[in-house]
């Protein structure tokens, strides 16, 4: 299976992503902003068809539109983050403006299905340094603001006595939240983006009291469910979006059983 | 602290907290002007832990109180454990911390919380309304608990409360917000019926009954003095 270099890519690709989403993830639902990560998703959607339509590459459009759609959100404020409606709003629109973005080329229609449910085998080597560079800051950044970060979450009027500004922990996670969505969605697509950003950080945080643990477990779930559903894929030819989602819901679910 | 909801009770909190600017007057805390993160206060806010946190041991989120305005990975070195623990020695949780906040009664909760406002050795602490839907029995339990901490530790303990009555044998001296206005000293100068028909300029009637007191108005405007304060 390692033996084809489209299949290297994948894992590699894959795995940088998925540790980069079960991280950001574990944020995201320990926040209560998974929808707020979903509609961020929707909104890359748009950045990258807008992107293709002016010869752009998806991948830089989704980008700039998610990691400022997330900075937009951090300023707007924690009470539209977790308006449902305003956010199924601007989901929609995102998603109703990227058809139309892709009406204008129709040509790309695969281009579509690869922007919507992934295409974790056609990643190319420079989108493969692209992620990982994109991984690496991340990362760092989330590394940096980790602890005032739970501050803010967990208790956020005591963190504010602290010190702790809410407003800026809020603006940054929640542009890292679009860097993370825009490079979650090359692997299992836009919208998939649960799969790897939701499902394995609320395992996690079911399966652990501990908050360090559940941060490890977060990654290392997003990780397995990534690899195994590319496994999968390769053996069944069957969709690898399809598998991961899968692997996620269903371990998601299992983790309900695992305790009271 | 006693006063209706609205009062202010909160935005006195916030504004010692250096939270919220003074719009007139002055406030000095520890002879110095309010400022963010003080150290010598700790703080017992109203929310409670969210739902986002119910899944998080006790422990996990008092150590993340501990040091969570410093910048890094949440990792907790010797002396914020050893914070940890002697805070949630103080208020017998040691056995409650492994636990996750959903799994604590109402009164196992707020003492975890009373914990969190004991991080880094206050000298003030700010508890705001740590009665609220507790049952008689728990709201004895915290209050005797408040006490105590507050004679072992040397604290100044700012207490704001709905209903004076649990409160009647602890407090020291009430001061009562209300109609804009505040009034402070020993229960017996403050919660009269000429001094609360002061504060909030309309007749307000203080009953003392069973060893109990209730401020009743007859404005139902005012209805919400109505309450056994």
């Amino acid at each position: 299976m390692l033996d084809y270099d489209f299949m290297r890519h994948a894992f590699a690709a894959a795995g940088i992503v998925a540790i980069l989403s079960g991280l950001v993830g574990y944020f995201l639902v320990l926040r209560g902003q998974a929808f707020a990560g979903h509609a961020l998703s929707h909104v890359g959607f748009a950045g990258a068809t807008g992107a293709v339509l002016i010869g752009a590459s998806p991948l830089a459009g989704m980008l700039a539109v998610t990691t400022l759609g997330g900075i937009a959100m951090g300023i707007l404020g924690e009470k539209l983050i977790q308006r449902d409606i305003a956010i199924g709003v601007i989901l929609t629109l995102s998603l109703g403006l990227g058809l139309l973005f892709l009406h204008f080329f129709t040509a790309y229609a695969t281009q579509a299905t690869a922007l919507l449910f992934g295409d974790v085998l056609g990643v190319s080597q420079a989108t493969l340094y692209q992620l990982l560079a994109l991984a690496i800051v991340s990362l760092a950044c989330l590394a940096v603001i980790s602890r005032p970060l739970l501050f803010a979450s967990i208790n956020p009027e005591l963190a504010e006595a602290k010190g702790v500004s809410l407003r800026t922990q809020s603006l940054i996670f929640l542009g890292l939240v679009g860097l993370t969505t825009a490079a979650c969605a090359q692997i299992v697509g836009v919208l998939l983006v649960f799969a790897l950003m939701v499902g394995p950080a609320a395992a996690a945080q079911r399966l652990t009291r501990r908050i360090l643990l559940g941060l490890l477990l977060a990654a290392v779930l997003a990780l397995l469910e990534a690899w195994a559903g590319i496994a999968l894929s390769f053996y069944t030819d069957w969709p690898a979006s399809f598998w991961i989602a899968t692997l996620s819901g269903g371990i998601y679910l299992l983790s309900l059983f695992v305790e009271g | 602290m006693l006063g209706p909801n609205g009062a202010g009770k909160t935005t006195l909190f916030r504004t010692i907290l250096g939270l919220q600017p003074i719009s007139a007057g002055s406030i000095d805390v520890f002879g110095a002007p309010p400022r963010r993160g003080n150290p010598a206060i700790g703080y017992m806010p109203q929310t409670r832990i969210g739902q986002s946190g119910q899944n998080l041991s006790g422990f996990d989120i008092l150590a993340n109180a501990a040091n969570g305005h410093r910048f890094g990975l949440p990792f907790t070195a010797k002396p914020v454990r050893d914070d940890v623990n002697a805070a949630l020695a103080a208020v017998d949780a040691e056995a409650l911390a492994a636990r996750p906040i959903s799994a604590l009664s109402g009164g196992q909760r707020q003492r975890l919380l009373l914990a969190a406002a004991l991080l880094g050795g206050p000298k003030l602490l700010l508890l705001d309304e740590p009665l609220i839907s507790l049952d008689p029995a728990a709201q004895a339990g915290i209050i005797a608990l408040i006490r105590r901490l507050q004679e072992t530790l040397g604290l100044t303990v700012l207490f704001a409360a709905h209903d004076i009555n649990p409160l009647l044998s602890t407090m020291d001296r009430v001061l009562y917000l209300g109609g804009g206005k505040a009034a402070i000293g020993t229960v017996d100068e403050v919660i009269t019926s000429a001094t609360l028909s002061t504060l909030y300029g309309a007749p307000i009637e203080v009953i003392r009954a069973g060893g109990r007191i209730f401020v009743v108005s007859d404005q139902s405007d005012h209805h919400h003095a109505c309450e056994h304060v």
